[in-house]
This record gives structure tokens, C-alpha cells and sequence, in this order.
């Protein structure tokens, strides 16, 4: 693995990531939610991670992975009960889903109904920072248009960080404040 | 009624049937007449070196013997729960949690068994302890060897799934609840089935044994229906604490789902 990286998100701002295939910017991400052991300090509003139970950090700190997994047979059994469904329905619209999508079968949907499924099923918890790795990456231009406004809604409306990782620049330019690229001597910053 | 000894000449029959079935075997291309030949040979030797042995035991019925006896039985099965995995728990700890969850739950059941319900005296009567810990034994490590090798086997093509629910925060005992579930329900699902069937399907073997040997049927049928109980708890047993072991080792501290702890010929080495 390469590093050490030092970065600042600050909140409510999302931060574009760039960097050649394979330079390890999943990897990165994997272990800011503390999926895979790492060195080095991840501090959340100045809390080191090692202060929170995993779970509690992953929930707070939530990476939404560019291949997304479901185990039950129904798309609503993969979101916890315990969330308002008012809340849920409001987002599942937001991206392009009627209300009844929650009974649909898993082996119907395509990879980008996938994909727009676990952006949802990632902001549920309302972590206070989102790691997106290429959340647009098998979706059509339509609907790349149409989360790309509900990240940023979203956004504004719960002043999340988001860490945003694609491999398309004029993307990270219409929705990142500022942007980095991962290379394997250290982060670059570019310059708008 | 005294059991009627079987002579070198009667086993040589039965043996010979075998020798039929390897030449079948042949003449249909199988590819099994060595192996049947083989095995048929280790077998032979395997049980009359422990009808050797049983006969050393019975006639001592000295207690570091029985314990001794018992313990060698204990690491062979669990050398064999290892043999039968596709994918292992690393190192050590992939012997040991298969070891540790029979020595568990056969040793405690057995003891059970000897000093509560038969009540044998002494309670290790060679007798008694080794054909019922050999049972049990036998039984806990299909049972086991099942349940943990679905396991791993789970482990390694759901990561994906695991990982994606560790991500939602779920804690390790939430993202791995399902394929524990059911893995310990693979491990018992053999001795329930064999519950169902015994008495219609098929005569057990340790029943018949004794009816062969002469007991009186009533009496045979009390002890299959004893050490049936005894098989199905001590399989259960084993295979929850089995599972529930592998479930502390694969994942760490931090609930991260650890594959680098699983070791078999599907995983490459980087």
C-alpha cells in the first residue's frame, strides 16, 4: 500500500478524488471506514476512529462502494425498519424510484438500479461523511444528472462531507469544491 | 445364546465379494478398483489393530489408559474435520477449533452419559467409555467438519455481501447472522434426518450390532434410543460452539471480516 496521505474534509464540503486505476484510491476509502487495517490517525470532528466501536465509526463514516451487494431476495429487506419511511420514500423518489421499489426483487434490477439502491441504503444511517467510489459509474447520463443533484441536495440539507471518487473529471469539476489525485508519492492538489 | 465366531474363512467370502466389485469396477472404467482394494485392506487392518488394542484396554481398565485412548481418538477426529475442509482456519487455531468444539461437546455428553445415566462403576470402564465416545466422536465430526467447511466456503463467496453489511455498521455478529444461521443448520440437519429414518428406514448399526451379539431386542433398542439422544445433543453442541469459535477468528477486533485467516488451494497467494 502507498502513503501516507494527510487530507482535510471539512464539513458540509465535498471533496473530489482522482488517480490512475490500481493507485489505491478504493483501498483508501476501505480504510478510512475502517474496513481493512491501516496505520496512521482518522479524526472525526478531532475524535480518533479508534474512540468509536467500528460499527458506530462505519456508520458515521459510510463508504457507498462502487459494486454494491445484496443478500436478501427483496430490495426492502436490505433497509432497516427502524428508519422513518417517509425519509426513505423522499430519497428513493429523489433518484428516480416510485415508492414501490421496496418490494421488487433483487434479481431484477439492473447495476445501475443497483447502484442508485445503495446510495440510499448508504445515506440512511445520515453518516456525517459519505465516501462515494464512482457512485455514477453504470448509471445512464439521465439519471448521472439526477444523482448528481440529489448527492448535492442532499448535501446542503444535512451538511454531510462528502469524499467523492471518479474517474471522470468533468464530473469531479460540476460537483467538487476542490479536488485531489491520488498518486503513489502523495495527494496532488489541482487547481481549478 | 452365545454369538456364533466368525472364522478367517467367513471374512474371505465377504471379501471376496469385494474383490468382484473392484473387477466390476474395472470392466466399467471406474477408476476405483485400486481404491477399493486399498481401503478395503487399511480398513481390515485399522479395526484389527483396534480390536487388538480394545483387547489390551478391556483387560486393564486402568484410567490413564482409557483417557489416553480417549485423547488419541479425539486428535484423529480432529485431524480428519481438517482433511475434510476445502477452505481452513489457519494455523493452529484451525485445529484447535475443531478439536476444542468436539472435545467439548462428546467429552461432557459421554461423562454424562457414564456417570449420571448408565452409571457404570468405575465410570471409565473401557467397556462402556470408548464405544461411546467413539460414537460420539464419530458423529460430532460429520456434523463439524459439514458445518465449518459450509462455512468457510460461505465466508469466502459472500465476502462481498459480509463486507457491504459491515459497511452499513452492522457489527460482525449482525453481518455474519445468516450464514451462521445456517451453517449450524447443515451440521445438525444429518442426525435429525437420521432420527427420522431410524427404526423404518434403517436398523442402526450399534442396535443390530447387539442383537447380533444377542441381546434381547427391548434392551438393544433402549440403548440406540439412549445414545441417539446422545449423538444429537453432542452434535448440536459441538456444532454451535464450532461455529460460533470460527466466528471470533475470522473476524478481528475492529469487525473486519479477516479472509487472510482462511488458507486452501482457491485462495492464491499474492
Amino acid at each position: 500500500m502507498n502513503g501516507p496521505y494527510t487530507f482535510v474534509l471539512k464539513e458540509g464540503e465535498c471533496l473530489g478524488l482522482s488517480g490512475q486505476s490500481g493507485v489505491g484510491k478504493t483501498q483508501m476509502l476501505r480504510a478510512i471506514t475502517d474496513l481493512i487495517p491501516h496505520s496512521g490517525k482518522i479524526l472525526l470532528d478531532g475524535v480518533p476512529s479508534t474512540s468509536f466501536p467500528a460499527p458506530l465509526w462505519r456508520s458515521r463514516v459510510t463508504m457507498v462502494p462502487a459494486e454494491s451487494f445484496w443478500w436478501y431476495d427483496i430490495v426492502g429487506d436490505h433497509f432497516s425498519t427502524e428508519f422513518d419511511t417517509e425519509f426513505l420514500k423522499e430519497k428513493l423518489a429523489a433518484v428516480g424510484f416510485d415508492k414501490d421499489v421496496l418490494n421488487w426483487q433483487i434479481s431484477r434490477l439492473s447495476t445501475g438500479e443497483k447502484q442508485r439502491l445503495a446510495l440510499i441504503r448508504g445515506v440512511c444511517n445520515t453518516p456525517s461523511v459519505l465516501l462515494l467510489d464512482e457512485p455514477c459509474s453504470s448509471l445512464d447520463g439521465y439519471h448521472t444528472t439526477l444523482t448528481e443533484s440529489f448527492i448535492f441536495q442532499y448535501l446542503r440539507h444535512h451538511n454531510t462531507s462528502v469524499l467523492w471518487v471518479s474517474h471522470d473529471p468533468e464530473q469531479l469539476q460540476r460537483v467538487a469544491a476542490r479536488e485531489l489525485c491520488l498518486e503513489k508519492t502523495g495527494l496532488v492538489e489541482k487547481t481549478v | 445364546m452365545d454369538v456364533i465366531a466368525l472364522s478367517a474363512w467367513d471374512l474371505g467370502i465377504a471379501a471376496a465379494l469385494v474383490c468382484v466389485l473392484s473387477l466390476l469396477s474395472l470392466f466399467l472404467s471406474l477408476g476405483l478398483e485400486w481404491k477399493i482394494l486399498i481401503f478395503s485392506c487399511r480398513m481390515t487392518a485399522q479395526l484389527l489393530f483396534i480390536g487388538i488394542v480394545l483387547r489390551f484396554l478391556f483387560a486393564s481398565g486402568s484410567l490413564p489408559i482409557v483417557l489416553l485412548m480417549a485423547t488419541v481418538m479425539l486428535f484423529a477426529a480432529g485431524r480428519e474435520v481438517l482433511a475434510r475442509q476445502n477452505l481452513r482456519l489457519k494455523g493452529i487455531t484451525g485445529y484447535a477449533i475443531g478439536t476444542g468444539a468436539m472435545f467439548v461437546s462428546s467429552f461432557s455428553v459421554s461423562l454424562i452419559a457414564l456417570l449420571v445415566i448408565i452409571g457404570v462403576d468405575p465410570w471409565y470402564t473401557p467397556q462402556y467409555a470408548i464405544p461411546l465416545l467413539g460414537m460420539l466422536l464419530g458423529n460430532t465430526m460429520t456434523g463439524v467438519s459439514l458445518a465449518l467447511d459450509r462455512l468457510t466456503d460461505q465466508f469466502y463467496k459472500e465476502r462481498g455481501g459480509v463486507e457491504q453489511r459491515l459497511l452499513l455498521g452492522q457489527t460482525w455478529q449482525e453481518a455474519s447472522s445468516d450464514i451462521r444461521k445456517e451453517c449450524m443448520r447443515t451440521g445438525m440437519i444429518p442426525i435429525i434426518n437420521s432420527m427420522a429414518a431410524a427404526g423404518l428406514v434403517s436398523l442402526p448399526g450399534m442396535m443390530t450390532g447387539q442383537i447380533l451379539g444377542g441381546t434381547p431386542p427391548m434392551e438393544a433398542v433402549k440403548y440406540q434410543i439412549l445414545i441417539i439422544f446422545l449423538i444429537a445433543a453432542g452434535t448440536g453442541f459441538g456444532v454451535i460452539s464450532a461455529i460460533w469459535m470460527s466466528g471470533h477468528y475470522l473476524f478481528d477486533n475492529r469487525h473486519r471480516l479477516c479472509l487472510e485467516r482462511l488458507s486452501g488451494s482457491r485462495i492464491r497467494k499474492r
